[in-house]
């Protein structure tokens, strides 16, 4: 029996707002990790930030360094994102690649945080997308509504 | 339009719910949004109708597992609710006929309430409705009384839908009569196709405005054939379900290879029934 080491998983995002797909990247990476033994505290993200990594300017060279050489990544599929085609796109990432670990969500979910902040301001239901406490917060500090700064602008 | 114009909507969703998953729930939430924003309906209940045992599909748990579980999924709605009778009934009972028991027992309670029993909504609406008998008192038979009882409307997937397709899994009066008589509201992802069926079908074809298309923008895979197996790799299922259906799930080890195994080799108990009577 392997040797369980304890693993941290830490997502960056807006989460703008969060919703049960995000959730869901907890759950799968974990189900992934707990086949391989790996250590220490990684950085948990869809396939779509991996992706971010080739935006000139959004993300500092060194610190992509930094986060797959000594962290390491773990990376969960997305709809209409490819991400070993990420991988073999950026020098850097194909170096460290053995320390980005790709997890596929067995079952597709494309609830995105563009969606509903639309949907709320549309005044329809984001019922069994986002945890209820979690929209029965953003009712009552009315947030997302048509009138919010937060305007959707391209993403 | 006003309130007291619109067509007051049931929106019956039938299925094994085997297990329950957000995604059902999500059709709800759609078809609501979609029919209210029509501006000619009002939806005023979701009922959750899951098939008996004897409906023998593959891997179908016992019913009482499968309402419990719903009924857990629609705690927290103030709309949704689970019903029971179709998966009481010892043997199979066709789609039609559950739409036709739902239909009749809304037409039942509200005959009791035109006979002036003080089930009213607003104080406002009796005045008027007095003030309607007063003056047009001969116009009896035009009264909103038809108008006055909810419908009954189909809910469900683009795979129900494509099913009708399917030899001797439907008879073909029952779908006349479930798009002629009730309607359907079938959720998809895929527009074009759900469309291309209909125009493919002469029945659907003829009775097209009472089959209401919704889009769903969300990618939303959340079968529960996937849940399923999800729960035999030990994979969790968290945030696919709600999560006292997972809690439960859980504390009773529902789903595994054995119960997968439930009812094969048997004929599912439409074919069944269907084939037998071509037969006969």
């Amino acid at each position: 029996m392997k040797s369980r080491i304890p693993v941290v998983l830490l997502a960056c995002g807006s989460f703008n707002p969060i919703t049960n797909m995000h959730l869901r990247l907890f759950e799968v990476a974990r189900d992934h990790l707990h086949k391989t033994a790996v250590p220490e505290l990684k950085l948990l993200c869809g396939a779509d930030v991996l992706k971010t990594f080739q935006t000139p300017n959004l993300w500092k060279d060194a610190h992509i360094q930094e986060i797959v050489e000594k962290f390491g990544l773990v990376c969960v599929g997305r709809a209409g994102h490819d991400a070993e085609r990420y991988i073999l796109g950026l020098p850097i990432l194909q170096k460290y690649q053995h320390n980005i670990h790709l997890a596929r969500e067995p079952v597709q979910n494309e609830i995105s945080a563009t969606y509903i902040r639309r949907a709320l301001s549309q005044g329809q239901s984001v019922k069994y997308l986002l945890p209820d406490a979690v929209i029965a917060y953003i009712k009552d500090h009315n947030l997302y509504t048509k009138d919010s700064s937060w305007k959707d602008n391209n993403t | 339009m006003e309130n007291s114009e619109k067509t007051e909507l049931v929106l019956l969703a039938c299925g094994s719910f085997n297990p329950i998953t957000n995604m059902h729930l999500r059709l709800f939430e759609l078809a609501k949004d979609y029919m209210n924003g029509t501006g000619k309906y009002k939806v005023i209940k979701g009922i959750i109708s899951p098939v008996g045992d004897a409906y023998k599909k593959k891997g179908l748990i016992s019913a009482h597992h499968r309402v419990f579980m719903a009924q857990l999924a629609t705690k927290n709605s103030e709309w949704v609710e689970v019903d029971t009778w179709e998966s009481l009934q010892k043997e199979w009972v066709e789609t039609a006929k559950v739409l036709r028991h739902h239909q009749e027992k809304l037409e039942a309670s509200s005959c009791g309430n035109e006979q002036g029993s003080p089930v009213l909504e607003r104080p406002g609406r009796k005045r008027k409705w007095a003030e309607q008998r007063q003056d047009f008192s001969q116009k009896k038979s035009l009264e909103p009384k038809t108008k006055g009882v909810p419908k009954v409307k189909l809910l469900c997937g683009a795979d129900l839908l494509e099913s009708f397709g399917v030899p001797n899994l439907w008879k073909s009066e029952d779908i006349t009569q479930i798009v002629r008589d009730y309607g359907l509201i079938c959720i998809t992802r895929a527009g074009n196709d759900a469309q291309k069926f209909i125009y493919e079908s002469d029945v659907l074809w003829k009775y097209q405005n009472n089959i209401h298309l919704v889009n769903e923008w969300i990618t939303n895979d959340i079968s529960s054939t996937k849940i399923r197996q999800a729960l035999r790799r030990g994979q969790s299922i968290r945030y696919l379900v709600p999560d006292l259906v997972q809690e439960y799930i859980e504390k009773h080890d529902l789903y595994t290879s054995e119960s997968e195994e439930r009812n094969v080799g048997v004929i599912l108990a439409p074919l069944q029934r269907n084939m037998a009577e071509a037969n006969s």
